[in-house]
């Protein structure tokens, strides 16, 4: 490499290595070293029913969040790429606004919604609906929903550059040999925004799996999740080793999920652009 | 066809209204004038307004959040420009390697690297909270850095680059005199982008913050603990002014598709 490539890219380097990578590695390494055997620490971790049931409502919240956002995503996603001129501009405001906005102030919005005094049993005892106000807040939906208003915009957001590029041509080709529109969509439209597929999920996934202020917010004490658990772990009870390990396991199914899914996701398309070309 | 797009405009709206009327419901309770929020308000006031500014944890918050969202933004432009300079112009052995090097810190997640940090460098080392706190803020800044920009430097035409070098300036002052200005759109974008996020982080910062060093959002995290009333709207509203105006910004100078 010359000189001058290698100092262009030091600085950078150095931060990552210094900043990141050996801060990570000290995080890392004495959850090993510190216990009796080597895998004592996780072990002790993985032998509390209290953790097993954190990690099992991190997961299912974040699958959840998934599957709500490609449900609600799709056909959002489908609609807005068909639009055009200022209205297809206007939606992307509505779509982008809320991504940029403090994720404080949309978890805010939904304690206002979901509250025992809130926007929803409000209107349910005005309307005799019901006497006693509904238990919303606090609870893994309360988490569950604040997940999707937080990342729904961000599967919206992918979706659409990935319907944009579709050629309608083929789908009116389908209409036109007689192709029923449910066929149309699940048979010639969802393969080929695979890609978009895999790319807001993988982005929704892991942004669920590691949220912290929802589950904070909407989630209160009762609803931990691994996010939670670390902050609790770290922050409040001053625990190290055992935060150390809560952070590997969520960093580790993080990464797991994102290699997974990218390599399936990177197969199905090759798959697809072979049956395009045959 | 026809009943296909009727489906999907009918949930792509409904979408919408939900993506909405939660922030419409924030904006309208900032100016509710009971203590208690509550919604439809009762009311009219601009009090909770001038709360706000009564709140020291807020006031140097949003101080303190503007500037470390401007360093952070700042700095990881600084370090990234010439790392992606590098990586487009040059034949690098491993490349990828590299380039996953940089796109390292958004491989892991935001809470365990404020973890890490406030261990190694604040515990370990006793490095000062803020110096932690705009390392940790670099660190996120840095991967959309690199991103936007190697978007940007793939687009610009390198024949107008050996054309500046032809014509006799040397690599340094073609560099900012021609390669800069041709990417300006991108190093906006990336500023743009890194700034929010600096700004709305709450997971590093949370180990990052304490009595001496107040930021915006784990202020509100903290307010909200132990007082539910319209000045959390209040602020709430601010921060979506300044979301709107980083937009307007973003449209006008770049489009917003650049952002996404």
């Amino acid at each position: 490499m010359k000189r001058s490539t290698t100092l262009l890219l030091l600085p950078g380097l150095l931060i990552i290595i210094i900043l990141l990578i050996y801060p990570a590695l000290r995080m890392f390494i004495p959850t090993f070293t510190s216990g009796n055997s080597l895998f004592e620490n996780y072990r002790l971790f993985f032998s509390s029913s209290n953790n097993l049931k954190v990690i099992y409502r991190t997961l299912m919240i974040a699958v959840a969040t998934t599957l709500v956002t490609l449900g609600l995503g799709l056909p959002t996603a489908y609609w807005i790429s068909r639009l055009n001129g200022n209205w297809r501009k206007l939606v992307s405001i509505i779509v982008l606004f809320p991504i940029l906005t403090n994720a404080v102030v949309r978890n805010f919005a939904w304690i206002m919604i979901l509250g025992k005094n809130g926007v929803i049993n409000n209107f349910l005892m005005k309307i005799h609906l019901i006497d006693t106000p509904l238990t919303l807040l606090y609870t893994n939906l309360a988490i569950i929903i604040g997940a999707v208003y937080l990342f729904l915009p961000i599967m919206i957001t992918s979706l659409v550059s990935s319907f944009s590029q579709l050629n309608s041509e083929i789908e009116e080709a389908a209409e036109v040999l007689g192709a029923r529109p449910v066929v149309v969509f699940f048979k010639v439209i969802l393969p080929q925004v695979s890609l978009g597929i895999f790319t807001g999920s993988i982005l929704v996934f892991v942004g669920a799996l590691t949220a912290y202020t929802t589950p904070q917010l909407l989630g209160g004490n009762k609803n931990m999740v691994l996010a939670t658990l670390l902050q609790q772990q770290s922050i409040t009870l001053g625990n190290w080793t055992s935060a150390s390990v809560i952070a590997i396991v969520l960093t580790v199914i993080a990464v797991v999920t994102m290699f997974v899914l990218n390599k399936v996701s990177k197969m199905l398309d090759r798959r697809n652009n072979l049956e395009i070309k045959n | 066809m026809k009943s296909k797009i009727r489906f999907s405009s009918v949930i792509g709206f409904i979408v919408l209204l939900l993506l909405i009327l939660p922030l419409m419901i924030v904006i309208i309770t900032s100016f509710g004038s009971e203590t208690a929020i509550s919604f439809p308000i009762k009311g009219f006031t601009l009090n909770w307004y001038h709360n706000v500014f009564q709140q020291p944890d807020f006031v140097e918050g949003m101080k303190m959040s503007f500037i470390v969202a401007i360093l952070a933004a700042t700095i990881a432009l600084l370090i990234g420009i010439p790392a992606v300079y590098a990586l487009t112009h040059f034949q690098i052995h491993h490349k990828s390697w590299f380039q996953n090097i940089f796109l390292n810190p958004a491989l892991i997640p935001e809470i365990v690297i404020g973890f890490a940090l406030y261990q190694t460098l604040v515990i370990s080392f006793g490095l000062p909270l803020f110096l932690s706190l705009l390392v940790g803020h670099c660190l996120l800044c840095l991967p959309y850095v690199i991103r936007l920009l190697t978007a940007g430097m793939m687009d610009f035409d390198n024949r107008i680059e050996e054309a500046a070098w032809m014509v006799g300036y040397n690599k340094i002052v073609t560099f900012f005199k021609v390669v800069i200005p041709n990417i300006k759109q991108s190093i906006l974008a990336a500023f743009i982008l890194s700034f929010i996020t600096s700004f709305n982080n709450i997971p590093i910062t949370l180990f990052m913050n304490g009595p001496s060093l107040n930021m915006l959002p784990t202020s509100i995290l903290n307010y909200l603990e132990n007082n539910y009333d319209p000045t959390v709207s209040a602020v709430s509203v601010i921060l979506m002014l300044i979301t709107a105006a980083l937009m307007m910004i973003a449209e006008k100078y770049l489009g917003l598709n650049k952002l996404t």
